[in-house]
């Protein structure tokens, strides 16, 4: 479907409509590629959260072992520009030999980098889960792992969502620079368009103002959910 | 020509103050002269703290008159009360201390950013008046290295980097462990020998006994009474200090 | 290990110190403004009038929901189209200070506000300016506070810099492309800049750490 939009978006086909492209017109098609902002943010969401929750658990169960590898995972994605990772990638993938298109390479690079930063911060919300928690239900002879699911994580859950939710708006800014590797989504729809219409600051600003809703939902919507979970005290 | 400096340093005139529906201060009259060393007591909510505070404008007072030197306290005026407290020190009970200064550059910032003298008056005036309260070797410590009864003395020495003229002490004793009073409070002694106007509010019974000209009991939001040490502790006049004496002294 | 041609590509070595020091000129100008910025903001927003407060918020929020890329395309491109011209250093200076306000105006207004009372009115108390007690008794503490979080924002920004080369900016990401399209080596070119970010980063935030306490607050402990 990637390849079908690129078809679609072809210059000689938009040079010919250009005269009549209204503001309407601009936002209609800016709108028409936000689908594919939210489903490459959905699926990099998913992917981080299944890896970090791996680390995550890994770090727990043997902190000795996994501890120093993981602390140089998160160093590496958190210490390096995301664009040079997107372009690793994407390279990286044709030397090994696969072909790989931008939504390919896109989803596999954001889902490694937020699995870095989602791990680190759920870490960072079990840690500081209060010393006296393991030591009361470890008195009451549970074994490590009903500690974590009875005990431990439903505080940390509870402590993670608001950066969570930080991390997720994060997400889906990152989706601005797949633009980059080819990946028809926003933020490659208003360069296009902009080559058209040649009008950047109508067109970016639109672009500026979707994203801004975008972000502002989801961290309105997070905050409720906050709320509500701390309501279930 | 000479310019004699008034004697009567402080004039509060039926002060009224209302936290909310709460009425805190229910018309106080009270005077202060130059050199007099005043030591409020009474039980805590009876508003000694509070008036303290509205002397020099850290609290807004809604009717009633204070004069420092003859110069009405205006709470909304931001000039006047910069002008008001170059002249009235204040040490307080959690001390306050800048902690990211030195011992030494908390005494001589205040000097250096509102009298605008050069560094070095400043230095110097922090280092005698560190030696004044025992610290001289502490110029270059931060407050975290510096016991409670240091720290104190640390902010004594800062209020009086402004030559300030009367100097408030909002129970400078109350979060200091019992053995580091005494130095504090050896300090305080020494300064009301030197004829320094200090109105204290204190739990130190023994302390106002010693130092103190005047004592004033603070009893619902008013001056209850008033008189010599020797008067207001050994023979009260009104039932409810007789009860505050008595509590404070099983305490004691 | 045969097709990997790393010497190809660090010839061009003088074209890559071109770009880093373009990185680092960007990262430190940006970080200098943008945490003035940012204080100076935090500063308004908690104690300004009200329509000023609600600009500054706006300002703060436009700025953390929008993508950098964006924000730059529109500084670079947008502004241009309607006579307010710049080149894309310029452009990538105002981006990345701009960004880094808003952030570093959150990070600083949490710490301005952890301020205790006492403080405030121990400096009151000294007839000390209304802009003396912020200058001199609230912002160093604040920024002892953040320290951390403020350092790891500027690190972020320092990385942010690679966007910056889709304007043509010749910072380092910018030399990297350039060198791969000539040398047909992406994954070296990549390889190399990437590991000379990342060194960037580790450094960096070292320095910070270390120069905060030394230089601009004193020490405090907790």
């Amino acid at each position: 479907m990637g390849r079908a939009s690129v078809f679609i978006w072809s210059d000689e086909v938009l040079r010919g409509i250009m005269d009549e492209f209204s503001s309407w017109d601009v936002l209609r098609n800016l709108l028409l590629s936000v689908p594919w902002t939210l489903l490459l943010s959905v699926i990099a969401f998913i992917g981080g959260t299944a890896i970090g929750l791996l680390l995550l658990v890994l770090r727990i169960w043997k902190p000795a072992t996994a501890g120093w590898f993981i602390s140089w995972y998160v160093q590496l994605f958190q210490g390096t520009p995301l664009l040079m990772q997107l372009f690793l990638t994407y390279f990286g993938l044709g030397i090994i030999g696969i072909d790989t298109t931008p939504l390919m390479a896109a989803t596999l690079c954001l889902s490694l980098y937020s699995s870095a930063y989602l791990t680190e911060t759920w870490h960072g919300c079990v840690v500081s889960i209060p010393r006296g928690q393991w030591d009361a239900s470890a008195s009451l002879a549970l074994s490590l792992n009903e500690q974590l699911r009875h005990v431990i994580f439903p505080q940390a859950l509870r402590l993670s969502i608001p950066p969570t939710v930080g991390l997720v708006v994060q997400i889906i800014k990152n989706t601005s620079l797949a633009s980059i590797i080819g990946f028809i989504e926003l933020t490659r729809t208003g360069q296009i368009i902009t080559n058209i219409t040649l009008s950047p600051f109508f067109v970016y600003g639109t672009v500026a103002l979707i994203y801004f809703v975008i972000c502002l939902s989801c961290s309105t919507l997070g905050r409720s959910l906050e709320r509500k979970f701390s309501f279930q005290q | 020509m000479k310019v004699i400096p008034s004697q009567r340093l402080l004039e509060i005139s039926n002060l009224h103050k209302w936290f909310g529906e709460n009425e805190v201060l229910k018309g106080v009259t009270l005077n202060v002269d130059r050199s007099e060393v005043i030591c409020i007591i009474g039980k805590s909510g009876s508003g000694k703290s509070t008036l303290l505070r509205c002397i020099n404008g850290l609290e807004i007072f809604q009717s009633g008159e204070i004069l420092v030197k003859d110069k009405p306290v205006k709470c909304n005026d931001a000039v006047a009360l910069r002008a008001l407290r170059q002249g009235v020190g204040v040490v307080f009970q959690s001390f306050n201390l800048f902690p990211t200064m030195t011992a030494g550059k908390n005494v001589m910032l205040a000097p250096k950013l509102v009298k605008h003298k050069t560094i070095f008056e400043c230095h110097e005036i922090a280092k005698k008046l560190l030696k004044q309260v025992g610290l001289e070797d502490k110029f270059d410590s931060y407050p975290n290295e510096l016991s409670g009864g240091q720290q104190q003395r640390v902010a004594i020495a800062r209020a009086l980097a402004m030559n300030p003229e009367i100097i408030l002490c909002d129970e400078i004793t109350s979060a200091l462990d019992p053995e580091l009073v005494g130095e504090v409070l050896r300090v305080i002694e020494d300064l009301a020998k030197d004829g320094v106007t200090l109105i204290l509010v204190t739990h130190e019974m023994h302390f106002a006994k010693k130092v103190s000209d005047r004592v004033i009991f603070m009893h619902n939001g008013k001056v209850h009474e008033m008189g010599h040490p020797n008067e207001i502790f050994s023979s009260p006049q009104t039932q409810e200090l007789k009860i505050f004496l008595s509590m404070t002294e099983s305490i004691q | 290990m045969s097709k990997f041609d790393f010497s190809s590509v660090l010839i061009a070595w003088p074209l890559f110190i071109d770009g880093l020091w373009l990185t680092c000129l960007l990262t430190i100008v940006s970080s200098v403004l943008g945490t003035i910025l940012g204080i100076i903001c935090a500063w308004i927003i908690v104690n300004g009038n009200k329509i000023t407060k609600l600009f500054l918020q706006s300002y703060v929020e436009i700025f953390r929901n929008t993508p950098f890329i964006i924000q730059i395309f529109f500084i670079y491109f947008g502004l241009a189209s309607i006579g307010l011209k710049m080149d894309a250093i310029s452009a990538s200076l105002v981006g990345l200070t701009l960004n880094l306000g808003a952030y570093a105006c959150e990070i600083c207004r949490a710490g301005l506000m952890a301020t205790p009372r006492g403080q405030i009115e121990a400096a009151e108390s000294l007839a000390l300016a209304r802009w003396q007690v912020f200058l001199y008794v609230m912002v160093p503490p604040a920024l002892a506070r953040v320290w951390p979080a403020l350092v790891s924002q500027l690190v972020i920004m320092m990385l942010a810099t690679s966007v910056c080369s889709q304007i043509s900016a010749e910072e380092l990401s910018y030399e990297a492309s350039f060198i791969a399209g000539n040398t047909f080596r992406n994954f070296e070119s990549f390889v190399i800049v990437t590991a000379a970010y990342l060194v960037l980063a580790i450094f960096e935030r070292k320095l910070l750490l270390w120069a905060g306490p030394r230089f601009l607050f004193g020490q405090m402990k907790f």
